[in-house]
């Protein structure tokens, strides 16, 4: 059979909403009896990108495909670019305005936590063109 | 999968078909068919916000009659901490508990004492290190009931103490059992309830194999009578000391006791089903940072809130603080219990907490992936308005149980009035 596919949009001008799409894919993947560990990765890494698009990208789209082996999931958005991605995936590495760090946001370590909750993760970006950030999670 | 006990049930004759109670279930587990409201039992959690909800009445919480106390030769009353705040101008405990005897127990143990132990142990306990942070507490036993079926991620995280009523009907027990000399068997220890969920947790118990409790009154039959033995009691003079517990204890009858009774600034204090939900979501994606305990209530205000009670939930907190401040901090300390051993049995949970998945689509994965091809294609061609004019809660709860065969979806109003309208043409 084919895998499932959803999309979501990723508002960038609300915080508040940042996590819906990892909590709308946490719902579908229990529904499936896909094991917690995996759901658990998933909904992790979901939402640290979601928190990432809004924070750095003004927004973005999310696609989730789900196989019966695999969750490749793909962030792709058209903010300002990572001009150094070595660094970006430094723990504690940040460039969050002040005012984000104030929200509790910000602290450098959204990439490292995706990366280490994925089985695979792939970054491409262009400065001034966008960012597209590629995870798999194998169940 | 084994049967269920719930006390949450349905009076079939009040029962009108409407879709208040299906709307509010956290977790969907009311459907409307013939016109009557339907319990999923596995899915119930027995937090009662259905019977907070219900204009007819038709939700009820089933608990022990009173007659229960004709089956024990000696009967000890378990009056939980926030039973003390359901009282005007309460200022001495004792009242109520000399009254409970007059009212016919043979004895009283607040559930505040035993509370103190557990807040104790389990301020022991994280400071071994050996649990996963945050710890999530399992006082409520709704809570603790939604993290089974929905939370699956976060049973390892649940604190695997007994909650403090179970506690105390050991303890009781067994001061009564020396005391007497009688068999177990003919001791009852009764719990005087807030709420629906404690009544199932002593039936069906989790994380302990059987409950030492033996039966559930209800905080509304029991209060009435009690108010006039209280009268009685007031007007005989001097009370006994009876009452064995402090601040800490009293406090777990609101929100943010248990938590306050860690002494622990690290904590996070939730009540209310639908902000309980929120937190957990939040904490199954790690949102948390630096909170080492989480306390969690159902109801709205802690177990003031319980649907079993009598006084509004928020006079209930305010009592309950008026109260407390002329009281020690705590009565009770794990070094005074002079079996330490007795104790553990008494508090550590024996039987390992299991992941129910009721809201799975099928046992196989592929199965589940093509049912749910097939309610993205059903929700698609339903309006989408939730109305709940189907019986289910949502369009797409309607289309999970069409996939499941539970459903029929001309039982949507409008996509009915849609296929009408095209075979007319």
């Amino acid at each position: 059979m084919s895998a499932l596919k959803w999309t979501y949009e990723v508002d960038g001008t609300d915080f508040t909403r940042a996590g819906e799409a990892s909590s709308n894919v946490k719902k579908k993947l229990r529904a499936l009896g896909v094991p917690s560990d995996v759901i658990r990765k998933v909904s992790i890494a979901l939402y640290e990108g979601e928190i990432n698009m809004v924070i750095h990208a003004n927004g973005g789209v999310i696609d989730v495909e789900m196989s019966p082996d695999r969750i490749d999931m793909t962030l792709k958005d058209t903010g300002k670019g990572i001009p150094d991605i070595d660094k970006a995936m430094q723990a504690g590495y940040s460039t969050a305005a002040d005012e984000v760090r104030s929200l509790g946001f910000g602290a450098g370590m959204g990439l490292p936590n995706m990366k280490k909750n994925t089985d695979e993760m792939r970054i491409e970006s262009t400065v001034g063109v966008g960012t597209t950030v590629y995870m798999t999670v194998y169940i | 999968m084994q049967e269920f006990f719930h006390s949450v049930t349905l009076d079939r004759d009040k029962c009108q078909g409407c879709i208040n109670c299906i709307k509010r279930c956290p977790t969907e587990a009311i459907r409307v068919r013939g016109k009557k409201a339907y319990i999923i039992a596995e899915r119930c959690i027995d937090c009662g916000e259905c019977i907070r909800v219900c204009p007819h009445h038709a939700k009820k919480a089933v608990t022990d009659s009173l007659d229960i106390l004709k089956d024990y030769e000696y009967t000890i009353a378990l009056p939980a901490p926030s039973f003390m705040a359901q009282f005007n101008n309460l200022e001495d405990v004792d009242i109520v508990l000399a009254a409970l005897l007059d009212f016919g127990f043979d004895a009283v143990f607040e559930v505040a004492k035993a509370a103190e132990i557990v807040s104790a142990a389990t301020r022991k306990l994280m400071q071994s290190g050996r649990l996963p942070r945050p710890v999530i507490s399992s006082a409520c036993p709704a809570v603790t009931r939604l993290i089974r079926v929905r939370f699956p991620g976060l049973i390892d995280q649940i604190l695997p103490l007994n909650a403090p009523v179970e506690v105390a009907a050991r303890m009781a027990k067994r001061e009564a059992a020396a005391k007497t000399g009688l068999p177990p068997e003919k001791i009852g220890a009764i719990f005087i309830t807030p709420c629906p969920a404690k009544v199932t947790a002593i039936k069906m118990p989790l994380g302990t194999g059987k409950s030492a409790v033996d039966g559930a009154v209800a905080v509304s039959d029991v209060y009435p009578r009690l108010l006039s033995c209280m009268k009685e009691t007031a007007e005989e003079g001097a009370l006994p000391a009876l009452s064995q517990a402090g601040k800490i204890g009293i406090s777990w009858g609101s929100s943010g006791g248990e938590s306050a009774g860690l002494i622990n600034d690290n904590y996070l204090a939730a009540d209310g089903i639908e902000n309980v939900i929120r937190v957990l979501e939040d904490l199954e994606d790690e949102k948390f940072q630096d909170v080492d305990f989480i306390e969690l209530n159902a109801c709205s205000g802690g177990c003031v809130g319980g649907v079993l009670n009598v006084e509004n939930p928020y006079v209930a907190r305010t009592k309950l603080y008026r109260l407390r401040k002329l009281m020690p901090v705590s009565l009770n300390h794990l070094e005074d219990q002079d079996d330490p051993d007795a104790l553990r049995d008494t508090l550590r949970w024996d039987t390992e907490l299991e992941f129910v998945p009721v809201l799975k689509l099928d046992d196989n994965m592929f199965a589940a992936m093509q049912k749910m091809e097939q309610v993205e294609q059903i929700v698609a061609s339903l309006e989408g308005l939730d109305c709940g004019s189907c019986g289910a809660p949502t369009c797409r709860a309607l289309a999970e149980d069409v996939v499941r065969g539970l459903a029929s979806i001309d039982d949507c109003i409008f996509y009915y009035k849609r296929q009408h309208k095209k075979e007319k043409k």
